[in-house]
């Protein structure tokens, strides 16, 4: 139960120093141009291409993508572990390329957690303040004080390897936060927690987060995660931020197929513009089957090719032809599967496409369909979005 | 309740069942008796030279005999009663310790830059590896009579000195590979996370890498210590006129042992019980999560 445990004393809580934080309209971190190529042996990898990125005082942000995708490395060139091929890291303003990590005023909380095995937990979380030369008294205040923030009251004395994953994980962030640091960068850091006690840490990590009122930069492949935190998610893919919004944004309106298919389930159709009526195009899929996307300030012609994504939880299934301007699709169920909540059907629509769909199991819910049923698809034509 | 009326035929069937496990019990003390034997096998000659350091001596002049003539501590009392015996190990110790130090130092360096750095920054990792290999694998008589026709040829007077050099040249490469052995599992993400709470690289190394690899380090010298102080062959090459415990010892064969060297043979491994206890407490304790 301690695992959930929400200290008391966080309101006590003091930030840095007074007046640090003030709006200095400088971004926490900037990147501007930063570019990472490893070489190998022979073989080179370029990690991270020619990104320019800002990070905003004070907001939970999430870095986010499959492995590999420079993710990483992104927030190793943050804290000063990777330097740059070419480009510039800012931090509020200043220009810290070239300027090692200790000497960098953020903190990192790793993977690993890379807790000191031969410290106690007390000892791991004063390691920063010793070293910046605070006083005794100072310190014991104020890693008592983080302790207690973040639910480790009374276990100082304790050694890294006596407690469970989620309490390393509580020192880990600890340390890093007793220092004030101007931005916290975390690697995974729930990446080795069980499910239940990860989803718990996502709720805890928010609170601290509002509470100490620092940047946070957090790095994941989960999308789960990454849309429960934050203010703002950038979603990276081989190097290139492919799309960088709020997480609704980048639910409801994916910008590439790539970040469709990464954040949730998607379905995507192909289809020609038949005839455009004002600013929605029309695609005509099959006898009386259209798909309207309102196209936004894209140059969209008849004639054209189109990428419409729609999510599954936004369809409906009808066993009658959908009536109004709605957009409609024939097709066949190949699966039901039951959730409790909800109901996921697979259908094959008559252009062939495999489609997914996502029935809320309301209180008048009753049987849609069946394998093997022909069924009618639709939905608003604000939930089709073109991408690409 | 099913469970309750199943348990008496369990029970009923557990006859063979017990048999069977009876069997087995036989069959698995085997390895340990084994072992067992083959420690005793091992600790047999170290046992007979500690219980014979406390037999009286009946000859007039004092040396061993392996006929049992009654118990005396009086060799522990007259532990120094042989000078050149007494200096001679004094010797051994000095060069033991000296030896730990270099050796320690220089090893541990080497195992560092052995798991951190490949080649292109460490050129001729391989090549290096081998060399150390090669290093514990040649026969110790190459390297004696090599470095006594060093010495000669750049005229070095043999002593203590030439005895250390040579004493830190063989040590070197187990100390490496002790210390390396032992780094293996380090987390290099400790250090990381040190550089990123404020420390140089001084202090990460100080504070973090050190005290963790401390039990490899310690490991190590014992290594280098227990190779020094009982080196006969080289030692026998490159000595001066005063010379270490076991090339005393051997020298002394000729005339009789004296009960002494018994003495001294026992001092030599109760100390090396002890320090092996202790490095297997350390490493306990230091132990990574």
């Amino acid at each position: 139960m301690t695992e959930t445990h929400a200290a008391s004393t966080a309101a006590t809580y003091e930030q840095g120093d007074p007046g640090r934080a003030s709006a200095s309209g400088l971004p926490a971190i900037e990147l501007a141009g930063v570019a990472k190529v490893f070489h190998s042996g022979s073989e080179v990898v370029t990690a991270v291409r020619a990104m320019d990125l800002q990070i905003v005082e004070g907001e939970f942000f999430s870095l986010l993508g499959p492995s590999g995708c420079g993710k990483t490395t992104t927030m190793r060139m943050i804290a000063g572990f990777e330097e740059p091929t070419s480009g510039t890291v800012y931090l509020h303003g200043r220009d810290v390329t070239g300027v090692p990590p200790n000497k960098r005023d953020v903190n990192m909380v790793f993977q690993s957690y890379a807790l000191f095995p031969h410290m106690n937990v007390f000892d791991n979380v004063a390691f920063g303040l010793h070293r910046k030369g605070v006083a005794k008294d100072e310190i014991g205040r104020r890693v008592n004080e983080m302790l207690d923030i973040v639910g480790l009251t009374g276990r100082g004395q304790r050694r890294p390897r006596e407690l469970s994953g989620g309490q390393q994980q509580r020192v880990a962030l600890a340390r890093a936060l007793v220092n004030h640091p101007r931005a916290l960068l975390l690697d995974e850091p729930l990446g080795a927690l069980d499910l239940k006690l990860r989803q718990a840490m996502q709720v805890e990590l928010k609170r601290i987060q509002r509470e100490v009122g620092i940047t946070f930069v957090y790095v994941t492949h989960d999308q789960n995660e990454a849309l429960t935190m934050s203010d703002r998610i950038a979603v990276m893919n081989d190097g290139v931020i492919e799309h960088l919004a709020s997480p609704r944004e980048i639910y409801e309106h994916p910008a590439t197929r790539f970040v469709a298919g990464f954040i949730g389930t998607s379905n995507v159709f192909n289809g020609t513009v038949a005839r455009m009526a004002g600013d929605v195009a029309v695609l005509e899929m099959g006898a009386s089957e259209r798909i309207l996307v309102p196209i936004g300030d894209r140059a969209v012609r008849a004639g054209d090719t189109l990428d419409v994504t729609v999510r599954p939880e936004k369809m409906d299934i009808s066993t009658e032809q959908p009536s109004g301007d709605l957009c409609a699709l024939r097709g066949t169920v190949t699966e039901v599967v039951y959730l409790g909540t909800s109901t996921n059907f697979s259908v094959t629509t008559s252009t062939g496409a495999d489609i997914v769909v996502f029935q809320q199991n309301s209180a008048t819910a009753r049987d849609l369909a069946d394998r093997g049923d022909s069924i009618w698809l639709s939905w608003q034509p604000q939930h089709s979005y073109p991408i690409g | 309740m099913t469970t309750v009326a199943a348990r008496p035929t369990g029970s009923a069937s557990g006859q063979p069942a017990h048999g069977r496990r009876k069997q087995r019990r036989w069959t698995r003390a085997i390895l340990p008796t084994y072992s067992w034997l083959v420690i005793a096998y091992l600790v047999f000659p170290i046992a007979i030279m500690i219980v014979y350091s406390f037999n009286q001596v009946t000859t007039g002049l004092p040396q061993v005999s392996f006929a049992w003539n009654g118990f005396t501590t009086r060799w522990y009392q007259q532990w120094n009663g042989i000078p050149q015996l007494t200096s001679s190990f004094w010797l051994s110790i000095q060069l033991a310790l000296a030896t730990t130090v270099l050796a320690g130092v220089v090893g541990t360096l080497l195992a560092l830059a052995l798991v951190r750095y490949r080649p292109p920054r460490f050129r001729g990792k391989a090549a290096f590896e081998q060399t150390l290999f090669l290093n514990i694998a040649a026969p110790e008589i190459v390297l004696g009579a090599s470095l006594l026709g060093l010495f000669v040829t750049l005229n070095v007077a043999r002593g203590f000195l030439t005895l250390l050099i040579s004493h830190v040249a063989f040590s070197i490469a187990y100390v490496a590979v002790t210390v390396r052995a032992r780094m293996a599992g380090f987390d290099r993400s400790l250090e990381e996370a040190a550089q990123d709470l404020g420390a140089n690289a001084w202090t990460t190394f100080r504070k973090i890498t050190f005290p963790i690899i401390l039990p490899g380090i310690m490991a190590g010298g014992l290594m280098a210590f227990a190779i020094s102080i009982d080196d006969f062959v080289t030692s026998n090459f490159v000595s001066g006129p005063q010379v270490p415990f076991p090339v005393w010892v051997y020298g002394a064969t000729r005339i009789g042992i004296p009960p002494q060297v018994f003495v001294f043979g026992t001092a030599i491994f109760t100390v090396g019980i002890l320090c092996a206890l202790a490095s297997v407490i350390m490493s306990r304790r230091h132990r990574p999560a």
